[in-house]
C-alpha cells in the first residue's frame, strides 16, 4: 500500500545543501573581498523554489493515487539501532504533509525572494540566507520526517534557527536576549515533546516507531487511556513552546527583534505551525481522548482572547502582528482541539499567506521608513506606498475574517466545527476575538496608512519598495483572496476540496449540525467582524493621536505583566538555586575530593622532588645502587 | 687461577663505576665507561675459557664493535655539548631545557 520514491528525501536536502554551501562561501569571504550580494541572493532562492518543484511532484504522484493508499514513503538510511529499536532517517509524504510542503515551500521562497530586496547592504547577508535556508531545510524535516524522532530532529532545527535569526543583529543586547529567551522557553516544551515521546515509546514503540506503525498499533492494550492523556498532554506541551500558547507564548512577540523577513519566515511558514501540524499529525492518539482534545481547545482559545487583548494596546507594527499570530494559533489549536484537525490545518495553510504577506507588508513599511517601527510615528502613507497599501489591506481582511477572503472560510470552519461538537463557550469566546481582530488589525491599518503623517521628515522620504520586495507581496495578496476557495463549504456550493484532500491523513468525523447551526456560526463571525471594524474606524479612521494608556488599557499594554511575573516566580528563583549551587554546593561537595586528590599528589611529589636532581652521575648513582640491590635480592632467591 | 682474572674484571668494573659516579669532566666519565665495557670484556673471555665454548669470545668482539661505534657518536655528542655551554663539566648539564 506504501510506494517508496527516493525524490522525497530531495526536498530537504535542498534547503540544507544551499546552507552548508552559502555559510561556507560566507566564513571564507567574510574576512576578505566580498561577494556580490546576487551570488548569495540566487543561491538562496535556488534551494527553496527546487523543494516546491519537488513538492509539487509529490502533490501529483499523492493525487494519482487512490485516495486511502495516499502514502509515500523514502527511507534514506538507518539513523541507528538500538536493541529492538531502529529508527530510519526515512520520510512520509500523505496529504497532511504534502499541503504542509506546499505552502512551507512556496512561501519559504517567496520570502526568500523579498529579503534579498530587504536585507540589501547588510554586512552579514550571506550569514542571513545560510540560516534562512537551514531554517527551512529543518522545517521540511519535520513536516516529512516518518515517525517522531525525525520529526525532532527537524523540530529541534527550527528552534535553533530561530534563536541564531531572532538574534541576528547581534550588535544590541536585547536582540541577542530575545534570542536566548525564544531557545530557552521553547527547550521547555521540548522537554515536554521528549518525555511524551519517550512515554508513547514505552507503550507501543516496540513494534516500529513511525507514524503507520503507531497508528496500527494505538488500540493496544497497553494505551490505556491514562497513557493516552499523558501522551497527548505531554506532546501539547511542545506544541505550547513551539507553536506560542499558553503558557509559553511569551518569546514570540519579543521574536520580533530579528530582521522582518524572519518573523515572516516563523510566523507564517516555519516554526509556529509545528505544533499545529504536530497535534495533527497524531490526531490518531487525540481522537482516543476527549479530555485532552479539550484541554487543547481551551487553551488554544484562552490565547486566542489573551493575544488579541494584548494586540489591541501595541504600539510597534511588528507586534501588533506577532499577537495576531498568537491569537490566530489559538483559533488553530482550538480546531484541532475540538477534532476539526482539516479545518485547524486549513487555517494554518490561508494564515499562512495572510500573515506572510502582512509582515513582508509591515517590512515594506519598515523599509520605507528607515527603520522605524512604531504605528504612531507613521500615518497617511496610503498614496506614497500604493501597492504596499492594497495588498496590506487585503491581507488585513484576510485576517480579520471578512467574506470572501481566505480568513474568513477557514476561521469560520474552526467555529462552525466547535459549534457544531457542542462547545458553546469555544465558540462565544471565538466570536468574541473575532471582532478584536477586525478592531486591531484595522487600528493598525489606519493609524499606519490613513490620517495625516505623523513623522514628516520620514513621510516626505517614505517611497514604495522595489519590485522584487513588492512582487512576492502582490503573489501572497492573491493568494491570501484566494485561497479560502480552496475549502469551500458546501452551504457556498463549495466541496470542502481541502477537507477531503486530508481525510485519509486525520482521524476526525465531520459533524453534522444542520444549516441552521452553519449559518448562526457564518452571521455570528460576519456581525463580530463588523463590529470590530466599525469601532476600529470611528477611533482610528480620520487620523488619531497617539493615546496614553490608563487603567485596564495600561494593564494590557504591559501585557499583563506576565513577563514581569514569569520573571519573579520562575528566573529569579531559579537563578538563586543556580547561585546557592554554585557558591555552597559547588566548592565544598564536589570540589573538595577532586582538589584533594591534587593536593595529595602535590605532597608526595614535594617529597620525592628531593630525589630529583638532574645531575648526570647522581641519576649513576642511583642505577649502580638499584643494580647492586636486584642483583643481591635475585643471588638471595636463586640459593 | 681463574679467579685471578675474575678479580680484575670486579676492580676494573669498579674503578669504572667510581669514575662514572665521582668525575664530573665529561671525558672522564666517557672512558669510564668504557673501562667497565672492557671489564665486562674479561669477565666474558674468562667464563668462555672456563666452560671451553667459543660464544663468550664472539659476545666480547660484538662488545667492541658496539663500543667503537659508541664512541664515535659519543665524541660527537661531547663536542655538540662543549659547543653549547663551553663547558665538559656534568653539573653544568643539569636541565632538560637546552
Amino acid at each position: 500500500m506504501e510506494q517508496s520514491v527516493n525524490y522525497l528525501g530531495l526536498i530537504p536536502l535542498f534547503p540544507l545543501l544551499g546552507a552548508v554551501l552559502i555559510g561556507l562561501l560566507h566564513v571564507f569571504t567574510c574576512n576578505r573581498t566580498k561577494l556580490p550580494e546576487k551570488v548569495y541572493g540566487i543561491l538562496a532562492c535556488v534551494g527553496p523554489v527546487l523543494s516546491f518543484v519537488m513538492a509539487l511532484k509529490v502533490f501529483v504522484a499523492l493525487k494519482g493515487l487512490p485516495p486511502e493508499s495516499r502514502f509515500l514513503v523514502h527511507k534514506a538510511f538507518t539513523w541507528f539501532s538500538v536493541g529492538d529499536l531502529h529508527i530510519n532517517m526515512g520520510f512520509l509524504a500523505d496529504p497532511l504533509s504534502c499541503l504542509m510542503l506546499l505552502f512551507v515551500t512556496f512561501i519559504g521562497s517567496l520570502i526568500h525572494i523579498y529579503s534579498i530586496g530587504y536585507m540589501g547592504g547588510d554586512k552579514n547577508y550571506g550569514k542571513f540566507f545560510a540560516y534562512m535556508n537551514l531554517f527551512l531545510g529543518s522545517m521540511l524535516v519535520l513536516v516529512l520526517g516518518d515517525g517522531p524522532v525525525v520529526m525532532f530532529v527537524g523540530w529541534e532545527g527550527v528552534g535553533l534557527c530561530s534563536y541564531l535569526l531572532i538574534s541576528f543583529y547581534s550588535e544590541d543586547r536585547s536582540n541577542v536576549l530575545a534570542g536566548n529567551k525564544a531557545f530557552i522557553v521553547n527547550r521547555v516544551g521540548d522537554l515536554g515533546f521528549v518525555l511524551g515521546m519517550s512515554f508513547l515509546f514505552w507503550a507501543i514503540g516496540a513494534q516500529g516507531f513511525d507514524y503507520l506503525s503507531l497508528k496500527a498499533h494505538v488500540n493496544d492494550p497497553a494505551m490505556t487511556q491514562g497513557v493516552l492523556l499523558t501522551v497527548c498532554l505531554l506532546l501539547f506541551v511542545g506544541a505550547t513552546g513551539k507553536s506560542a500558547q499558553i503558557p509559553l507564548y511569551v518569546w514570540l512577540p519579543d521574536a520580533m527583534a530579528g530582521p522582518t523577513p524572519v518573523s515572516a519566515l516563523i510566523h507564517a511558514a516555519t516554526m509556529v505551525t509545528a505544533g499545529v501540524y504536530m497535534v495533527a499529525r497524531f490526531s490518531f492518539l487525540y481522537a482516543e481522548v476527549a479530555l485532552a482534545g479539550s484541554i487543547v481547545a481551551w487553551v488554544g482559545i484562552l490565547t486566542a482572547l489573551l493575544a488579541a487583548i494584548f494586540g489591541m494596546f501595541q504600539e510597534d507594527i511588528k507586534k501588533v502582528l506577532a499577537y495576531s499570530t498568537v491569537s490566530q494559533l489559538g483559533y488553530m489549536f482550538a480546531g484541532v482541539g475540538v477534532a476539526a484537525y482539516s479545518a485547524g490545518i486549513f487555517h494554518v495553510f490561508t494564515h499562512a499567506f495572510f500573515k506572510a504577506l502582512l509582515f513582508l507588508g509591515a517590512g515594506s513599511v519598515i523599509y520605507a521608513l528607515h527603520h522605524e517601527q512604531n504605528i504612531w510615528k507613521m500615518g497617511g502613507l496610503k498614496n506614497k506606498m500604493p501597492k504596499t497599501y492594497v495588498t496590506m489591506v487585503i491581507g488585513a481582511l484576510a485576517l480579520a475574517g471578512c467574506p470572501p477572503f481566505s480568513g474568513f472560510f477557514s476561521k469560520d470552519e474552526i467555529l462552525y466545527s466547535a459549534l457544531a461538537t457542542g462547545h458553546f463557550g469555544i465558540w462565544a469566546v471565538g466570536v468574541l476575538v473575532a471582532g478584536m481582530t477586525a478592531y486591531y488589525t484595522f487600528r493598525m491599518i489606519f493609524v499606519v496608512f490613513h490620517g495625516e503623517p505623523r513623522d514628516h521628515h520620514a513621510y516626505e522620504h517614505a517611497q514604495e519598495s522595489p519590485a522584487v520586495m513588492t512582487v512576492p507581496l502582490i503573489i501572497l495578496a492573491v493568494g491570501a483572496l484566494f485561497a479560502g476557495l480552496l475549502n469551500l463549504p458546501a452551504i457556498f456550493g463549495g466541496d470542502q476540496i481541502v477537507s477531503h484532500w486530508l481525510a485519509p491523513s486525520v482521524t476526525e468525523h465531520h459533524p453534522h449540525a444542520g444549516v441552521f447551526i452553519e449559518i448562526l456560526a457564518i452571521g455570528a463571525s460576519v456581525v463580530a467582524f463588523a463590529i470590530g471594524i466599525k469601532i476600529a474606524y470611528a477611533k482610528f479612521g480620520k487620523g488619531a493621536p497617539e493615546p496614553s494608556f490608563t487603567g485596564f488599557a495600561d494593564f494590557a499594554y504591559h501585557k499583563f505583566y506576565v513577563d514581569e511575573l514569569y520573571d519573579k516566580v520562575i528566573v529569579q528563583p531559579y537563578k538563586a538555586i543556580g547561585s546557592s549551587i554554585w557558591k555552597v554546593i559547588e566548592p565544598n561537595v564536589t570540589d573538595a575530593p577532586v582538589k584533594g586528590v591534587a593536593r595529595l599528589y602535590m605532597v608526595l611529589g614535594t617529597a620525592f622532588k628531593v630525589f630529583q636532581v638532574g645531575y648526570v652521575r647522581v641519576y649513576a648513582l642511583y642505577m649502580v645502587l638499584g643494580l647492586s640491590l636486584m642483583s643481591l635480592l635475585l643471588s638471595q632467591s636463586l640459593n | 687461577m681463574m679467579h685471578c682474572y675474575l678479580y680484575l674484571s670486579i676492580i676494573l668494573f669498579c674503578l669504572g663505576i667510581v669514575g662514572v659516579i665521582a668525575r664530573r669532566n665529561v671525558f672522564t666519565v666517557f672512558m669510564s665507561v668504557e673501562l667497565m665495557l672492557n671489564a665486562a670484556n674479561l669477565a666474558f673471555i674468562t667464563f668462555s675459557r672456563v666452560h671451553e665454548s667459543m660464544d663468550g669470545h664472539v659476545l666480547a668482539m660484538m662488545v667492541m664493535a658496539v663500543a667503537a661505534a659508541e664512541a664515535a657518536l659519543a665524541l660527537a655528542v661531547v663536542i655538540l655539548l662543549h659547543k653549547h655551554k663551553s663547558k665538559l663539566d656534568t653539573n653544568v648539564f643539569s636541565l632538560l631545557k637546552g
